[in-house]
C-alpha cells in the first residue's frame, strides 16, 4: 500500500553511519552539527569522543568520552538547526519561522520565493531547493517566476525596493512576508504594500521560556507547626541520578520565567496580493 | 516539474472556490467572521437582510463583495476597491503636518445629520448604491467638514459598514482553541514535514490533526489516537477542504491498539470497529448543523481566541466531501509499531500531561521530537520534571508564545489596543535512547 512506502519515510530508526551529519547535544543550549567520520574525534569540555564509537549506534543515543562525560547524538531537524545556527548570525528563530510558515499557508507543492542569505549546502537540503545569487533590491526577482509563486518571503535591509517585483511573482491572492528589525523599515514597507496588496498586518512574536525546579517540603519539621521549604535544588539538564521515590518528603514542582529572555527579533509584516478584476 | 494534478501527489492550494467548498466570510474587514459551505442554496445574514452566496461560487479566494441594493432584493456583488482608496492613507500622510482641525467645536447631540431613515429608504427604492448613500450622508452632515482628517475617515468607514457592508471571501482558517502562533509552534517543534508519520492526541476538535495533515500535503500519515474506546470529535477537519489523498492519510487508532501485543490486537480491533461506525454516524449529524458556523471575535484582532456558536443554516443537504479519520488498517498499525512515529503532538488542554506522555512517548523512534500543548503551566512543569527524572527525553523546553499585532499607519503606528492574554504553554523535547527503555 502506497501509504506505507518506507523509501520516502522520515525515520530516525536506523543507526548512525560514517558520513552522516548529526547533531551533538551537549547541553540544552549547546549543540553542534558534526559530520561523522570514522577516524575523527570530537573534543569538548566533557572529554574526547571517538566518532568510531558512534557508528552503529541508534540516533538519540548517549555516548561517553574518555573521561566519562557524555553527550547525546541526535538526528538533524530544522528545529535543531535553528538552535545550532543561532550562535553564528542574527537570524530568525523558531517562533518567527513557524509563524511565518503557517501564516503564509505554505504546504507541500507550494512555490516559495525567498531572499536572504543562507548556507543551504551544509544542511543537505540543496536537492530540494534552487538557490540563485542576485541583487533582489536592485534587480527584483527573475522573470521566470512571473505569476507562479504562492508565497514570497523577504529578509532584506530595504524590502520596499523588492516589493513591486515580489507582487509580479505572486499568484492571485498569494501571500508575502517581510521581516525587518526596525519599525521605520516596517513603515516604509507598509506604505509601498498599500499599492497592490491587501490584508496588511504586522506582528511580533516571542517565546518566553520557563525553568522548572523542585522544592522539597521537609515533613519532619511539620510537627513544629512550621513547615519550611528548603531552598530549591536546581535541576539541570540532563538530570542527575535521582529517582522519583527517593526520600520521604514530597517535592513540589515550581516553574518561573527564565531570567534571560529575548526582547526582540524583528517585525513580521504579512500581506496578500490583491486581485485585479479581470483575473 | 510536474503540472498541478489535483488528485495525485502533493497538493497545491486551490485558488478559486467551488460548489461545496468551505470558506471563511470576513464581514466588514474583520468585524465578523463566519464559516460557510458554498452551495446554490446557502445564504448569509447581515443585519436583518439575507443574501444568497451563489455569486461567490467560482470566484478566487480574496475576492471582495459589496451589498448592492437592487430594485428588488439586495444582493452581493463582486467589487474592486478603487486604487484611490488604497492610497488615501498616503495622501493623508502628506497633509498631516498641516492638520489644524480638532474636535473642540463639535457638539455630539445627534442632530448633525439631516437625512432621515425614511429618506434613506426612499433612496434605496430608487436604486441608489450603497456608496451613493454614504456620500449623501456625508454631504448632509453639518459637522463633517469640522472633523479632523482621521475622524472623517472613521466616519466614512462607519457609514460604509452600515449601508454598504462588504464581504471578503477567504480561505478558511480555524483557530478556536489554539492561538495561531501556538498551533504553528506545535507543528514546528514537532518537526511536522512531508513524509512524516505523526502521532497526534487531539482534544481540540481536530484542529491539530487538520493542521498536521495540511502540512503533510498528501504524504506520510497522521494517526489521531485516543484513550479508551471512543475517538475524540474531529469535525474541524471538514473546514480544511482536503482532497482524497490527504483524507486517506488521516487515520484513527486507540492507544490500546497501538500499544497492544500482536495477539490482542485483532479482538480489540473488531470491538473498535463498532464504536467507529457509531461515531461516524453521529459525525454526519454534526456536519449538517455545523455547515454554517458563527465565529465571534473579541476584538478586531483576528488572531485572538475565537468562540464558536452553532447556527442552523439554511443550506439543506451536506455536499459530499471525502472523509478523513478512517480506522487505521492493520498494515498501518504494524508499520508504526516497527518503525515508530517520527513525531508526537499532544493537545489536551484539560488532561494531565504526564499520564499521556508516559504512554505515548515510547511509540516514537529515538531522537524523534515531540510537543505538548496545555492551557495551564503546572501540568507541563510536572511533566517536564518527570521526563528528566526518568531520562526519557532531552532538550526539554517549556515555553509560552507571545504575540502582539501592530497598527502601522502614517503617524499612527503603535501596537494594537487589544491583545490576546495567553496562548497557552508548550513543552517540547526529543525522545532519548536509554538502555532501560523498551524498543
Amino acid at each position: 500500500m502506497l501509504l506505507m512506502d518506507s523509501s520516502t519515510k522520515i525515520s530516525f530508526n536506523r543507526c548512525i553511519r560514517d558520513g552522516d551529519l548529526i547533531i551533538v547535544y551537549e547541553r540544552h543550549d549547546t549543540m553542534k552539527a558534526v559530520k561523522v567520520c570514522e577516524n575523527s574525534i570530537l573534543q569538548n569540555r566533557f572529554g574526547v569522543f571517538k566518532h568510531s564509537d558512534w557508528i552503529g549506534k541508534p540516533f538519540g543515543s548517549k555516548v561517553f568520552s574518555n573521561k566519562g562525560g557524555f553527550v547525546y547524538l541526535l538526528a538533524p531537524t530544522p528545529e535543531l538547526w535553528t538552535l545550532v545556527l543561532s550562535h553564528r548570525t542574527q537570524i530568525l528563530y523558531i517562533a518567527d519561522i513557524s509563524f511565518v510558515i503557517m501564516y503564509l499557508e505554505v504546504v507541500p507543492g507550494c512555490l516559495v520565493l525567498e531572499s536572504g542569505t543562507e548556507d543551504f549546502e551544509r544542511t543537505g537540503i540543496n536537492t530540494l531547493i534552487t538557490v540563485g545569487v542576485r541583487d533582489i533590491q536592485g534587480e527584483g526577482f527573475p522573470d521566470q517566476f512571473f505569476g507562479l509563486a504562492d508565497s514570497v518571503f523577504l529578509d532584506l535591509p530595504q524590502p520596499w525596493l523588492a516589493i513591486p517585483s515580489a507582487r509580479n511573482m505572486l499568484k492571485q491572492d498569494g501571500t508575502l512576508c517581510s521581516f525587518s528589525p526596525c519599525i521605520e523599515q516596517v513603515q516604509r514597507s507598509c506604505e509601498i504594500l498599500r499599492s497592490g496588496f491587501t490584508d496588511i498586518r504586522t506582528f511580533e512574536i516571542l517565546l518566553r521560556t520557563y525553568e522548572v525546579h523542585e522544592w522539597k517540603m521537609d515533613h519532619s519539621k511539620v510537627d513544629d507547626g512550621n513547615s519550611t521549604a528548603c531552598p530549591p535544588r536546581k535541576r539541570r539538564q540532563p538530570s542527575r541520578e535521582a529517582s522519583v521515590g527517593d526520600n520521604a518528603s514530597s517535592p513540589v514542582i515550581m516553574a518561573r520565567p527564565s531570567a534571560e529572555t529575548r526582547g526582540h527579533t524583528g517585525y513580521l509584516t504579512f500581506a496578500r496580493k490583491s486581485l485585479n478584476f479581470h483575473c | 516539474m510536474s503540472e498541478n494534478k489535483p488528485e495525485s501527489g502533493p497538493t497545491v492550494n486551490p485558488r478559486v472556490t467551488w460548489e461545496g467548498c468551505s470558506v471563511l466570510l470576513d464581514i466588514n474587514d474583520g468585524d465578523r467572521l463566519l464559516f460557510a459551505r458554498l452551495s446554490a442554496g446557502s445564504t448569509l445574514k447581515i443585519g436583518n437582510k439575507t443574501f444568497s452566496l451563489q455569486p461567490l461560487i467560482g470566484c478566487p479566494f480574496g475576492s471582495l463583495f459589496q451589498v448592492e441594493s437592487g430594485k428588488e432584493k439586495p444582493y452581493l456583488s463582486r467589487f474592486i476597491p478603487p486604487t484611490e482608496e488604497n492610497n488615501v492613507q498616503d495622501e493623508g500622510g502628506c497633509q498631516l503636518q498641516e492638520e489644524s482641525r480638532d474636535n473642540r467645536a463639535i457638539i455630539d447631540n445627534n442632530q448633525a445629520q439631516s437625512l432621515t431613515g425614511d429618506d434613506i429608504d426612499a433612496m434605496r427604492r430608487q436604486g441608489a448604491t450603497g456608496n451613493e448613500i454614504v456620500e449623501a450622508l456625508i454631504a448632509n452632515s453639518a459637522t463633517f467638514d469640522k472633523k479632523t482628517q482621521f475622524s472623517q475617515e472613521k466616519y466614512r468607514l462607519k457609514k460604509q459598514k452600515k449601508y454598504a457592508p462588504r464581504v471578503l471571501l477567504r480561505r478558511p482558517f480555524s483557530r478556536r482553541f489554539l492561538r495561531v502562533d501556538a498551533l504553528s509552534l506545535l507543528l514546528s517543534m514537532a518537526n511536522v514535514t512531508a513524509n512524516s508519520d505523526v502521532l497526534v492526541l487531539d482534544m481540540v476538535g481536530g484542529l491539530v490533526t487538520g493542521a498536521v495533515a495540511e502540512r503533510l500535503g498528501g504524504t506520510g500519515s497522521v494517526c489521531n489516537t485516543y484513550l479508551g474506546g471512543t475517538p475524540y470529535p474531529m469535525e474541524i477537519i471538514r473546514m480544511f477542504n482536503f482532497n482524497n489523498e490527504i483524507c486517506k492519510r488521516v487515520l484513527r487508532c486507540s492507544v490500546n491498539d497501538l500499544c497492544a501485543v500482536q495477539n490482542e490486537t485483532s479482538e480489540q480491533v473488531s470491538q473498535h470497529e463498532d464504536v467507529c461506525t457509531m461515531e461516524s454516524q453521529s459525525d454526519e449529524k454534526i456536519s449538517l448543523s455545523v455547515s454554517t458556523e458563527e465565529v465571534h471575535l473579541s476584538s478586531k484582532n483576528g488572531v485572538s481566541d475565537l468562540v464558536p456558536e452553532n447556527e442552523l443554516s439554511t443550506t439543506g443537504k451536506t455536499c459530499k466531501t471525502p472523509k478523513a479519520g478512517e480506522k487505521a488498517p492493520k498494515e498501518a498499525i504494524q508499520s508504526w509499531k516497527e518503525n515508530g512515529f517520527s513525531s508526537l503532538i499532544i493537545a489536551a488542554p484539560e488532561q494531565d500531561a504526564w499520564s499521556l506522555v508516559k504512554d505515548l512517548l515510547p511509540l516514537l523512534t529515538y531522537s524523534a521530537p515531540f510537543a505538548i500543548y496545555h492551557q495551564y503551566l503546572q501540568p507541563l512543569a510536572t511533566c517536564m520534571n518527570n521526563l528528566q527524572l526518568e531520562k526519557m527525553a532531552i532538550g526539554l523546553q517549556l515555553s509560552e508564545p507571545w504575540l502582539r499585532e501592530y497598527q502601522v499607519l502614517p503617524s499612527r503606528t503603535h501596537p494594537c489596543m487589544q491583545m490576546s492574554g495567553s496562548g497557552g504553554y508548550i513543552l517540547s523535547g526529543t525522545r532519548a535512547y536509554s538502555n532501560t527503555s523498551q524498543s
